[in-house]
């Protein structure tokens, strides 16, 4: 194939030419951000989280009388016991997801502080006993809470209970002590220590940001008995079985409700807290899809209207080649090799661009660097939508009999 | 003239309808999705007290110590014991202390079940100052501020949850333990974003009870949350000896000498506090901000609507692009019929003026149905799961913007096509004729 006169001919439509590939530069720039941004939203909306997301529900109970919390909390667990299908249930400080987070700073040596640079902000879950059971943690090493530990922690006047057993996430171990184990270290904020009893697999932290990163999962878990809860302990987690779990949970609220009048309860699914927390998130990946879809769209559409313009154009030419013994193929050819000619210098700027505009955004917004197999996939969606759009035009041309060549000389 | 080119306008737009609905439709997309995300960011970077903004300053001292490297900003809030301290000096024309929590609230009288609700506790001049309308009754005085008094202002919302919307002032709501009295309501006043409590989301609405800041710290003790802390408070129901931040201060200085002569008083103090040992930075993290100053250092807009804001630029760049390719196209394809018109003495202006003319025809067509989109899009903005939805409408400053961005985008597009088919050389066509 001859491209020779291709050039000739862009030459002389130059700007019509240069147009067609800054549309697709900056096609192939927003597309490739644009699908980077959509998959880290849909790879952030589906974090894992080692809970049993499909069997929990919560009751939130607030307003209650914190003096009386010893005697309510055992009363409240035991009602909820009474439903039937109720697998097990515990109180907790917090959930994952549930936006309610309380942070702290540790360090590993004994007189870290909260303020310390190289302390490690972390989650606190407060959590009574039963809590591995009802959220269904999975403990990979050590052990969870025992009785006397759970009996024992309470909150003095200090924000973090008066115990010195802790159980943190996988993450959060790996991070803190590479390449060792993490029992029986110990993790400090003055004059507190907790030594690390049990590592559970990955559990997400109660709100983690904007986007997910290297702390997503830096959560750790404290016994506290019900006594000395001082009112922390407002999440009712109800395990059960998933087809079970509406109905449990409504009666789990109402039961909670009539027991404690002067409470305000607040009934989710754990699929609820999740789906909420990330609303926001997967509408702005929708949003992109849109964008993207419409964008192609017009792109494609110019295409097709300038192509079918230059066909218009050089209908007598075509007639002239087809006269002169050019098949229908070479026509063809001719539209969709131009195209690809066209596409092939934009999709090149676009990809300098698209690092461009990746590089400003990891600048001004919290966006990691862009994996290199985007630039190359967006530069093949681009040349696969050049020539299936000039395909139209392309066959249009292809079907101008000779016989025009002919008719106004 | 003009009627008559937009004759031809119109005639050559009909002669090809496919294209002129291509074009038109490109045209309005583009502006569709950028104005769409435009006016989000332009509601979003409002002025939430319009007049008043300038005269409103939220001044920022750095109580941390130890300082930590890496913070060069001050936190925005204070210890209660710097507020406290600015405050008593009365410097300022008016000044509000302010920090909200959670309590639990209910109206004895009405047997409704209680709520859990956002608390705001300030001092007297906050009303006056922030210009909150009242529908019935008024804010308390300084001198209910200085005796503690059980006097309470609820929301418009919660008044018409509770008591139906009618009268309430003189009837009595507990706030967790204690019996209150109503002395106002307000009417529906949602500030937005919602400036003077840093603390709260953006755009979520205002609190619904507002307490004397001296009662609340009473009433609902313990239940106050530090901002941040740098120690570990020796009691967290007691925040008013920590060293957490936690309050914040408001003052309303109505002339720029008063401005500057308070932030001096600022500076002194945190330079006072420094030299006794309190404070480890002085005058370096001393802020006196009026409000858009602060709203802009804290960057309201969220993230995620700056980058659609971006990308819908880049999709207008696109649209625009795809429209001067389309109008060149269509224009020089008319060559031979722009010759003939330039034999027959049409100057190149004439020939530049119809092109124009042309493009703007399809400009217009372009913002109208842009308009709609639009609204369509601010609309599908109001169905998102976010707390800036409800802002989402057309005013009248975005209106006219979506107008003239779109015939400036297709009087633009229409441009180099027009230049170029002006610039026809009428020989060469009617040769080839």
């Amino acid at each position: 194939m001859e491209i020779r006169p291709i050039f000739a001919s862009l030459r002389k439509h130059r700007i019509p030419a240069c147009l067609i590939v800054l549309e697709i530069a900056l096609a192939c720039a927003v597309l490739c951000n644009a699908v980077f941004m959509i998959s880290q939203r849909v790879s952030d909306i589906h974090l894992g989280n080692a809970i049993d997301e499909q069997g929990t529900a919560t009751v939130v109970l607030r307003g209650t009388d914190d003096k009386l919390v010893g005697s309510d909390i055992p009363r409240n667990l035991a009602a909820l016991r009474g439903i039937a299908g109720v697998q097990a249930v515990a109180v907790t400080s917090t959930l994952p997801l549930s936006h309610n987070n309380w942070g702290w700073s540790f360090g590993l040596d004994p007189d870290a502080t909260i303020s310390d640079q190289k302390s490690h902000n972390v989650s606190l879950y407060f959590v009574g006993e039963g809590a591995d059971q009802a959220l269904g943690l999975r403990l990979l090493q050590g052990r969870f809470f025992n009785g006397d530990e759970y009996a024992g922690s309470k909150f003095d006047t200090a924000p973090l209970p008066e115990t010195h057993v802790v159980v943190i996430t996988q993450s959060l171990a790996k991070k803190l002590w590479p390449g060792q184990s993490a029992l029986g270290k110990t993790l400090y904020s003055m004059p507190h220590y907790y030594a690390v009893i049990g590592v559970v697999a990955d559990v997400l932290r109660p709100a983690i940001g904007t986007h997910s990163g290297p702390y997503t999962y830096d959560s750790t878990y404290y016994p506290i008995s019900a006594g000395g809860s001082k009112g922390v302990l407002a999440y009712y987690v109800i395990r059960s079985a998933p087809q079970d779990r509406e109905r449990i949970l409504r009666e789990a609220e109402q039961k909670l409700a009539s027991l404690n009048p002067g409470a305000v309860t607040k009934a989710q699914t754990y699929s609820d807290i999740r789906e909420k927390y990330f609303a926001d998130m997967s509408s702005m990946a929708w949003m992109l899809v849109l964008v993207c879809v419409v964008m192609l769209a017009v792109t494609a559409f110019g295409i097709v209207g300038l192509t079918s313009f230059w066909v218009g154009q050089r209908r007598r030419q075509i007639g002239i080649r087809r006269a002169v013994g050019a098949t229908r193929g070479h026509i063809m050819q001719y539209f969709q090799t131009e195209n690809l000619l066209l596409t092939s210098v934009g999709v090149v700027v676009g990809m300098a661009l698209a690092f461009g505009i990746n590089l400003y955004l990891m600048q001004h917004y919290e966006m990691s660097r862009m994996p290199w197999y985007y630039l190359p996939g967006g530069a093949l969606a681009l040349w696969l939508l050049g020539q299936a759009s000039v395909f139209g035009p392309a066959q249009k041309a292809a079907s101008v009999p000779p016989v025009v060549a002919t008719r106004s000389v | 003239m003009f009627a008559y080119y937009l004759d031809l306008a119109l005639r050559s737009l009909k002669r090809n309808k496919v294209l002129t609905a291509l074009m038109v439709l490109a045209i309005a997309v583009g502006i569709g999705a950028s104005m769409t995300t435009l006016t989000v960011v332009h509601l979003l970077s409002g002025d939430p007290i319009p007049g008043k903004s300038g005269v409103l300053f939220f001044p920022q001292v750095d109580p941390e110590n130890p300082a930590r490297a890496d913070h060069t900003e001050p936190y925005p809030a204070m210890d209660y014991r710097s507020a406290t301290d600015l405050w008593n000096a009365h410097r300022a024309d008016r000044q509000a202390l302010v920090t909200s929590s959670p309590v639990k609230v209910r109206a004895p009288e009405t047997g409704r079940p209680p709520l859990i609700l956002s608390m705001l506790s300030t001092t007297a001049d906050f009303f006056p100052m922030f210009e909150v309308p009242f529908q019935y009754g008024s804010g308390w005085s300084a001198q209910d501020d200085a005796s503690h008094a059980r006097v309470a202002v609820i929301s418009a919302d919660l008044n018409a949850k509770l008591f139906g919307g009618a009268n309430s002032v003189g009837r009595s709501l507990r706030v967790r333990d204690t019996d209150v009295r109503i002395v106002g309501v307000l009417k529906p006043w949602r500030p937005t974003p919602l400036f003077y409590d840093p603390w709260s989301q953006n755009f979520s609405k205002t609190e619904d009870v507002f307490a004397p800041f001296a009662s609340s710290m009473e009433i609902n003790e313990g239940n106050f949350q530090a901002y941040t802390c740098w120690h570990v408070p020796d009691d967290t129901h007691h925040l008013q000896n920590s060293d957490c931040v936690w309050v914040w201060l408001w003052v309303e200085l109505d002339s720029p000498a008063k401005a500057n002569s308070y932030a001096r008083f600022v500076t002194d103090y945190a330079e006072q506090q420094k030299a006794m040992g309190r404070f480890a930075i002085g005058k370096e993290h001393v802020r006196v901000r009026d409000v858009m100053t602060m709203l802009t250092a804290r960057g309201m807009v969220p993230d995620d609507v700056r980058l659609q804001a971006w990308l819908a630029s880049a999709f207008l760049a696109i649209c625009l692009f795809n429209a001067v390719g389309l109008l060149l196209a269509k224009f020089l394809r008319r060559s031979g019929e722009i010759g003939v018109r330039r034999a027959l003495g049409a100057s190149r202006r004439a020939i530049f003026s119809q092109c124009l003319v042309e493009a703007g025809v399809i400009g217009l067509l372009g913002g109208f149905f842009g308009w709609l989109l639009t609204l369509t899009g601010l609309w599908l903005v109001r169905q998102q799961p976010v707390d800036y939805a409800h802002l989402a409408h057309v005013d009248t400053v975005m209106f006219l913007t979506t107008f003239v961005t779109a015939v400036a985008t297709s009087l633009l597009a229409g441009l180099i096509p027009a230049l170029r088919a002006s610039r026809v050389v009428p020989a060469w066509q009617l040769k080839a004729l």
